[in-house]
Formats: structure tokens, C-alpha cells, sequence
């Protein structure tokens, strides 16, 4: 695999991958924080009209002229989605499922137009729809990394107002700050990092791009500072096993596997980041109800000790058992293992039958007291 | 009656018609129910169940496609909820993770396997109507355009399901709470709605591809929302506005010499925005007039 | 810099002939409010009767279509420094990756320079406004460990960050526990007693002649405003909840009732 990057083709490849992810993991970061993830979605397929709009401008595939005619109808879309709904009663999932269809049927129009009408220079514009990594050219590099870094230095210099409208744009607005604009500039530099991706991963997948990192991001850390630097570094991780996979393995598409390994980094950030994932969450209920089980039955059998007025009574299993609704052996074995409970034999043996120790009527009484305290707390 | 089955441009009307119409009946509930993006998802993950059953079974329509697509769809909306239901992930972001994967998923394994069938991610996405006459099945001693079979099935499904269950959709559309209360089912008509998009969208694709269809499906809807608060009232609309873009969409398509979809698709963009400009109740211009006879008296 | 004439400057809050609408609906019909410095005045009113509305059209959150607003006699975007706004804690997603101490911190974001970053500065007097509302155990927590109370604590604290002269909270009881609830209306009552002005819509009938001592009643005009002994009678109740209110309290034969709204009764 390492002889790959001797190549020329892989090496700007990844070399585009790793700024991608950068730019998609620092702008997407703010985009999922803010509910909006899937404008994202809506922004690459409203960004196909615009490619086209591009094209037919320069009149070639020229990489400049595309990309700010993707930006521009992109942030157009953006901005009727916003319009939409703010002055009519449609809803926002609506109002982006209508401006993403609509605007990539115009493309579609556009698109079939330059092949009925261009010149024959058209082809690689299709690669925008699906992204074609290996388009990639050294020239285009310097674009996604001018991008990229712009959009660093405007997070960096604008961080407390963008966290302070992501967090909480009312308040935001009450001291002062220039919300709309704020949410409007956010959502241009979104368009922005859609626009770089669309050649690489393409339209659809592009999404995942904006999404997936910082998600995968959030299981880990919980300051927005690491959010966004962990966003970022999973967006490169995503961009470089995916390009390196896709050349090494067989010759795939790049933006699929890109997308997969990022889905990958969700799937394992959300089962297994300590204490956010959802095993860890698992493994802890799993402890609160068998805790749960044992304490309860040493409340039981203390107080049925105490009725019988005899500390050793021995109580029946099956008993037990139809009081819980449930097989009660294991919660037994396991009190057992901690000394609070012993099996007792009983004059007429018709089954296993179990006793308290003294540390088992001790742990009880306490357990008892904690509830008494709980109950005056409440 | 074959000659008419014979003539494209009758054809071409037809199937946008049945596109505009069986989406639009689905539609409206998902538009009312804030779930429009769901149609998006399904759309693009169908291209992973299309692959799937291809690998399978080499069919590449018919019955067995329909069933894996409605199988995909709902796989989609199930993984979506799932995911959300961990709360760690916002339900937006959900939606964005899982069809993206699977749609991906999809390109990869056409990657691999298929590379040579007519299946391309292409037709999947962008469709083509104009090709729709073409394409035949003989069915009661007529050739009929399997396009048009097939989605007449489809809207005939789909008007089957709103009309039987329609009280049903509408008060899990307006108080999820209250059906569940009332024991009408809004989850398993949430399920039903999703999957019957997902057949509709799969029996779509080959006239006007899966993105296109997202318009009928969502923009129709939206536009008649604006319009009118009576359901039963939107639910024309919608299928009114649908055909009508269809029919105003072909003529201009023609007169451009471009794509037939994809200037249906764009039409319904141009009633949305008339609708939100000039409906007397929900347009912004009325409301602009409504303030000024109010403020200045 | 350009000097205004201040207009009614011995009001913390000045409101003439106010009016705001939604999509072609008003919610605030041509008010008029004043309410004096140092007082703790509660805005009540029915569902839709345009509370928030009006707190958020006073912040300049939200435009209005006619009339003009005055806070110690300097228009809304003049008197920024002036204010502090609780806003209600559903406005924000408490799953925020951010700590306590960090968004106490943000009440002073307003007062620093557009790229000057917050420092120990402005941690420490965050530390403080912890400490006054019995939260600086938690300031290091991640906020989605926070209860509602604990969240509401946190947000007072923002508040008194901000020094300001005037403080508006929407909502700040809802859905808070007794304790918290209490705690919270003894630090306003405190704050008022220092010259602050603390403006609170309010929702609860109840507690108002407990907690304020200035009482604005609204239902898209204003019904009543002025001190509570003045202006918390049936007669004005019934007029902004109409048929809706129930009185509690037949002695007090509709003078100063305790009124409860009917659907909570039901």
C-alpha cells in the first residue's frame, strides 16, 4: 500500500481527500450543531445547476468558473429554503426537499442543454453528479487548500460569535450580534465545502461528507473545541483510508468508499465512545438492574425473616420465583457469591430453599435506610 | 386503442401524469407529517436495494423489484429511527448518515458485480421519459408501455391505500399521540406510507429517475399546502398541480431540446413559487396587501 | 458620535403605540407600557396574548411593524449593554458540546471585542455568578448532565455576567422544581433590591402577587398594567382571560382573587 504513494494520481488524490475532510469536517461541525444537516444535502444537488451554469460560462471545464457557479445557485437555494420558510407556513423539511428537487431538475435541464448544444468539450461534467477522484488535478489542489484555509482563519477569528449563534441564536441576537447574517455567512462557507467536495465524492454522497465526521466527533469529546479539531481529523481519516483503499484494493469508485469509512467511524463512534456509546449505556442498565434485582431481594428476604421473627428462616425458591414473575437462581447465586444469602435446608425438602446471613440482613437494613433517606429527599 | 398506446407523445404525458399523481397522494401526508426529506433518503438508498435484488435474481423490474424496493424503504426509515432513537444523533442528522451509506453501498457493489448491465447509477438518479413508448409489454392483446403498467398499478395502489385509510393518515398526520390512543395504527401507517414510496419511487425511476420523482413527491404537496387548509382539498390540488406541471413541463422540453423529466420537475418549482407569491391566504403578497388595508384604516 | 435627545429616561422601559405582526396577524396591537427602574414586574396574559413576543421585540429580535421602544431612555440597539435576556430553556439544545462555566461565560461575550477571546477575566466572574446561584460545583460538567432547575441556575447566571441595568426573563419557572424555583425568584428579589429593573413573563397566576410587585396584563393590547394591588383584580383577569378564568376565592369577592385559569382547574 505504501508504494501507492509513490504515485503521482494517488498522491494528489489523497493530498485532495485530506483537505476535503478538513473543510467538511470544520464547516459540518457547525451545520449538525445547528439542526441543519441536511442542508448539506440540499446545498450539493442545488450546486449541480450551477456547474453547469459554470460551464457554460467559460465555455470548458474550467475548475473556477464551476465552482463559484455551484456556490452561487447553491447559496441561491439556501436562501429560498430560508425565505420559504419564514414567510409561509411551509415546513423546513419541506422547504429543503423542494429547493434539492427543484434545483436539480433545473440541472438536469442544464446538463442535457450543453450536450445537445456545447461543443464536445463537455465530458467530465457528469463527474460532478457521482465525483470522479481521480479527476483530480494538482491545480485544483491549491483551490481546495486556499478554501480550506480560509475557512480556518474565519472560524478562528469569528469563534465566540458562531458558537454563541450555534448554541443560542436568541440570546446571541439580544446582545447585539448580527444573527441573520451570522447563520447566512455559516451557511455560504457550507456551500463552500460542498462546492470542494462535488468533484471528489460527487453530489450525493457529498452529504454524508458534512455529516458523518462531526457525528462520529461528537461521541468522543464533549466541548465544541475538540468537536470540530476530532470532526476534522475524522474527515481526513475517512478521506485518506478511503482513497488509499479504493486505489489499493480495486479499483472502486472513491467517493462510495470515502463515505463508507466514514459511515464506519459513526457506527463505531456511536457503539463504543466511553460513556456517549450506546454499549457503554447498554453495559450500565444491564449493572443498575442486576443491582437492582439483588438489593430488592435482600429487602425481601429480611423482611420476611423479620415476620417470621426468625433471622435464619429459609424461604422456598419457587416461591421466590412466582413473587418475581422471573427465575430468581441466578440473583440468588450471585448474592451467594457475596455472602449475604446461603441455601438452607428445611424440614420437608421440596426444593432449594435460601437463607440470610447476618451481612445479608445488615445489607438490607442499609439498603432500607438509603430508601427512607431517598423518600425524605423527595 | 393502440394507436394512442402507439403515439410517444401521449405516452410521455401519460407516465408523467401517473408520476405526478401517485406521488403526489403519498406526498401530501409526508409533507404534512414534516417528513418530505424521508422521500429524499428513499430515493437514493433504492439504488442499494435495485442492485441487491439485480445480484440476486437479475431482475431488473417486475414484481421482485418492487418488494425489494419496498423492503430498502423501509430499511431506510428503520435504520433512520434507530439511529435516532439512540439519541446521540439528532433525527436530521440521522437521515443524512443512513442514505448516504446505503446508497454507497450500492455504487460500490454495482462497482464490483455489475458493470455491465444497463442499470447505471445514471438512469437510477436522472431517468429518462422520453424513451418511456419504447419500452413494451403485450397485455390484454394491446402493447402497452411497461412504464405506464407500471405505474398505473401504482397509482391505483396508492389511491387504494389513501381512500381505505384515509382518516387513519389524516389523524396521524395532524396527532400522532391521539391515533396511537386510539389505537389507529400511526406507526404501521408511517411504515406503509414509507414502503408504498418506495414502490412507487422504484416503479418511477425508469421514466423520470429518483431525484425527480422527490419533486413530485414533495414540491405538488407543498405548493397546494399553501392553498387551501381542507385535506381532502389538498390532496387534489397536489395531484392537480403534479399533472399540471407534467403538461406544461413536455411542450417546453421539446421547444429546448432538453431533458423531458427534468423540466416536468422544474415546472412544479415554478407553480411552489407562484403559490407562495400570489395564494390570497398563505402568499406573501397577500399578506403585503392584507397590511396595508389594515395598518393605513 | 452622534448624540440622541433621550426620550423618557426615567423608565427602565418605555414602549409607545407598539404594534407587531406574524405573517399578517397582530400579535401586539398598539401598546403602550412603562414600567419604572427598580422594580420586578411580571407580563401576564393568556396563550397567544403576546408575551414573548413583546419581550423579543423589546432585545430587537423581532421587528416591529409600528412604534417605538425606550430602555432608560436610549432605543433597543443603544441600550444593548443595558440588557440581559433569559430566554426560554427549550430555545436551546442542552446536548450542546459545551461546559457550565462556558456558557455562563457567553453573558460576557457582548462586552468583549469582536475577536478578543474570553480569559480568566471572564472565567472568574463566571465562577462568581456560579457561586451566587449554588452552581459552581457543576461548572466543569458537559451541560446535558444539568436538570431542568440546574439548567435555569445556569442561565441566571449568564445573566448577572452581563451587568446590566435592566434583565428579561421568558418563562424562567417553567418546568423547574420548588427548590429551584424559589431560589431563583430570591436572586431576582435580590437584584431588584440593587436597583435592577427584572422584567418576567410569567405564567403562573398563583405565585404573582407573591413574587412581583409590578404587574403588566396583557392579551394582544394591554389590559392593565401598574403596581400589583392596583391592577391584580378579577375584574382585570377576567378581562385578559375571559371566560377562561376561574376564581378560587369567593371572599375575596373579586378584588384580589386567586385566579387560576380555568384549564389548569380542569
Amino acid at each position: 500500500m505504501l508504494e501507492l504513494l509513490g504515485n503521482h494520481t494517488v498522491q494528489t488524490v489523497t493530498l485532495g481527500a485530506v483537505l476535503l475532510g478538513m473543510v467538511s469536517g470544520l464547516l459540518g461541525s457547525f451545520a449538525v450543531l445547528r439542526q441543519q444537516s441536511l442542508l448539506g444535502d440540499t446545498l450539493a444537488h442545488a450546486a449541480l445547476p450551477g456547474v453547469c451554469i459554470g460551464f457554460l460560462i467559460a465555455g470548458t471545464r474550467h475548475l473556477g468558473w464551476i465552482m463559484a457557479g455551484a456556490l452561487v445557485t447553491a447559496v441561491i437555494a439556501a436562501l429560498f429554503v430560508q425565505v420559504v420558510t419564514r414567510y409561509s407556513r411551509i415546513k423546513m423539511d419541506a422547504g429543503l426537499g423542494a429547493a434539492l428537487s427543484v434545483s436539480f431538475a433545473v440541472g438536469v435541464v442544464l446538463l442535457t442543454y450543453i450536450q445537445g448544444h456545447a461543443s464536445a468539450s463537455q465530458g467530465g461534467l457528469d463527474s460532478f453528479l457521482f465525483g470522479q477522484a481521480a479527476a483530480t488535478r494538482p491545480s485544483d489542489l491549491w483551490f481546495m487548500g486556499g478554501v480550506t484555509l480560509a475557512a480556518m482563519a474565519l472560524v478562528a477569528l469569528m469563534w465566540k460569535q458562531l458558537k454563541l449563534v450555534t448554541f443560542d441564536p436568541l440570546f446571541a441576537g439580544s446582545i447585539g450580534l448580527r444573527v441573520g447574517v451570522l447563520e447566512t455567512l455559516l451557511t455560504a462557507m457550507i456551500a463552500l465545502a460542498v462546492v470542494v467536495g462535488l468533484q471528489m465524492v460527487g453530489v450525493v454522497l457529498m452529504t454524508a461528507m458534512v455529516i458523518a465526521p462531526p457525528v462520529a466527533a461528537r461521541q468522543w469529546v464533549s466541548r465544541l473545541e475538540h468537536m470540530v479539531f476530532l470532526a476534522m481529523l475524522m474527515g481526513v481519516i475517512s478521506g485518506v483510508v478511503g482513497v488509499l483503499l479504493s486505489a489499493g484494493v480495486a479499483h472502486l469508485a472513491t467517493g462510495p468508499v470515502v463515505v463508507l469509512v466514514a459511515s464506519a467511524l459513526v457506527a463505531l463512534s456511536l457503539l463504543l465512545a466511553p460513556g456517549r456509546g450506546v454499549l457503554w449505556s447498554w453495559l450500565k442498565l444491564w449493572r443498575e438492574q442486576r443491582s437492582i434485582g439483588q438489593r430488592q431481594m435482600l429487602v425481601t428476604l429480611h423482611k420476611l425473616a423479620e415476620h417470621h421473627e426468625d433471622p435464619y428462616y429459609p424461604v422456598e425458591r419457587s416461591m421466590l420465583d412466582s413473587f418475581y414473575g422471573v427465575a430468581t437462581s441466578h440473583i440468588l447465586r450471585r448474592l451467594q457469591a457475596r455472602g449475604f444469602v446461603v441455601p438452607a435446608s428445611h424440614m420437608r425438602q421440596e426444593g432449594p430453599h435460601w437463607a440470610l446471613t447476618d451481612a445479608g440482613h445488615n445489607e438490607a437494613r442499609q439498603e432500607l435506610e438509603r430508601m427512607d433517606w431517598n423518600q425524605a429527599e423527595v | 386503442m393502440q394507436a394512442f398506446l402507439n403515439d410517444p407523445m401521449a405516452m410521455i404525458l401519460l407516465t408523467g401524469a401517473l408520476v405526478a399523481t401517485s406521488g403526489a397522494l403519498l406526498g401530501t401526508f409526508l409533507v404534512l407529517q414534516r417528513q418530505s426529506m424521508l422521500s429524499d433518503a428513499i430515493s437514493h438508498s433504492i439504488v442499494f436495494g435495485i442492485v441487491v435484488v439485480w445480484l440476486l435474481t437479475h431482475a431488473q423490474s417486475g414484481p421482485l423489484q418492487i418488494a425489494g424496493a419496498a423492503l430498502t424503504g423501509v430499511l431506510t426509515v428503520f435504520l433512520t429511527e434507530m439511529v435516532a432513537r439512540t439519541r446521540r444523533v439528532k433525527r436530521d442528522a440521522a437521515i443524512g448518515l443512513v442514505f448516504p451509506a446505503l446508497f454507497a453501498a450500492g455504487v460500490l457493489l454495482l462497482n464490483l458485480y455489475a458493470r455491465d448491465i444497463h442499470i447505471d447509477s445514471h438512469t437510477v438518479l436522472l431517468g429518462e421519459i422520453g424513451f418511456v413508448w419504447l419500452d413494451t409489454m403485450p397485455l390484454a392483446g394491446l402493447e402497452i408501455p411497461q412504464a405506464v403498467v407500471w405505474m398505473t398499478v401504482a397509482t391505483l395502489v396508492n389511491l387504494g391505500f389513501v381512500l381505505a385509510c384515509y382518516k387513519e393518515l389524516k389523524l396521524a398526520s395532524f396527532d400522532w399521540q391521539l391515533a396511537a390512543a386510539l389505537g389507529l395504527a400511526p406507526t404501521l401507517m408511517f411504515y406503509l406510507l414509507l414502503g408504498l414510496t418506495s414502490v412507487t419511487a422504484v416503479a418511477a425511476f425508469d421514466a423520470v429517475g429518483a431525484v425527480l420523482f422527490i419533486a413530485f413527491v414533495i414540491v405538488p404537496p407543498a405548493t397546494a399546502y399553501l392553498l387551501t387548509d381542507r385535506l381532502s382539498l389538498m390532496l387534489l390540488l397536489a395531484v392537480l398541480v403534479g399533472v399540471a406541471s407534467t403538461l406544461c413541463g413536455y411542450p417546453l422540453a421539446v421547444r429546448l431540446d432538453v431533458s423531458i423529466g427534468g423540466t416536468m420537475a422544474s415546472m412544479t418549482g415554478v407553480f411552489l413559487v407562484l403559490a407562495f407569491v400570489l395564494s390570497p391566504r398563505y402568499g406573501v403578497l397577500g399578506h403585503w396587501l392584507n397590511r396595508r388595508v389594515k395598518y393605513s384604516g | 458620535m452622534k448624540r440622541e435627545k433621550r426620550h423618557e429616561p426615567d423608565l427602565a422601559l418605555h414602549i409607545e403605540d407598539l404594534t407587531v405582526a406574524y405573517e399578517g396577524k397582530p400579535v401586539l396591537w398598539d401598546i403602550d407600557v412603562n414600567i419604572p427602574p427598580g422594580v420586578m414586574a411580571a407580563v401576564i396574559g393568556p396563550n397567544g396574548a403576546g408575551k414573548s413576543t413583546l419581550i423579543k421585540t423589546v432585545l430587537g429580535l423581532v421587528k416591529p411593524t409600528a412604534g417605538h421602544i425606550c430602555i432608560h431612555g436610549y432605543p433597543p440597539r443603544q441600550a444593548l449593554k443595558r440588557v440581559a435576556y433569559v430566554p426560554q430553556r427549550s430555545s436551546v439544545d442542552w446536548d450542546f458540546p459545551t461546559t457550565v462555566v462556558d456558557v455562563v461565560m457567553m453573558g460576557r461575550y457582548g462586552h468583549l471585542g469582536w475577536f478578543r477571546w474570553p480569559g480568566r477575566r471572564e472565567r472568574r466572574r463566571a465562577m462568581d455568578a456560579l457561586s451566587a446561584v449554588g452552581m459552581e460545583a457543576f461548572a466543569k460538567r458537559q451541560i446535558n448532565q444539568l436538570s431542568g432547575g440546574q439548567q435555569q441556575r445556569v442561565f441566571l447566571a449568564r445573566a448577572m455576567v452581563q451587568d446590566a441595568d435592566v434583565l428579561f426573563l421568558d418563562e424562567p419557572m417553567a418546568g423547574v422544581d420548588a427548590t429551584t424555583e424559589k431560589a431563583v425568584v430570591a436572586l431576582l428579589q435580590e437584584l431588584r433590591d440593587q436597583g435592577k429593573t427584572i422584567i418576567v413573563v410569567h405564567h403562573d397566576l398563583q405565585t404573582v402577587r407573591d413574587y412581583f410587585d409590578w404587574l403588566v396584563i396583557l392579551n394582544v393590547r394591554v389590559v392593565a398594567q401598574g403596581p400589583i394591588p392596583e391592577v391584580y383584580t378579577g375584574e382585570n383577569l377576567r378581562k385578559a382571560y375571559g371566560g377562561r378564568i376561574a376564581l378560587l376565592d369567593p371572599d375575596s369577592s373579586g378584588e384580589t382573587p386567586d385566579a387560576v385559569p380555568r384549564e389548569v382547574v380542569n
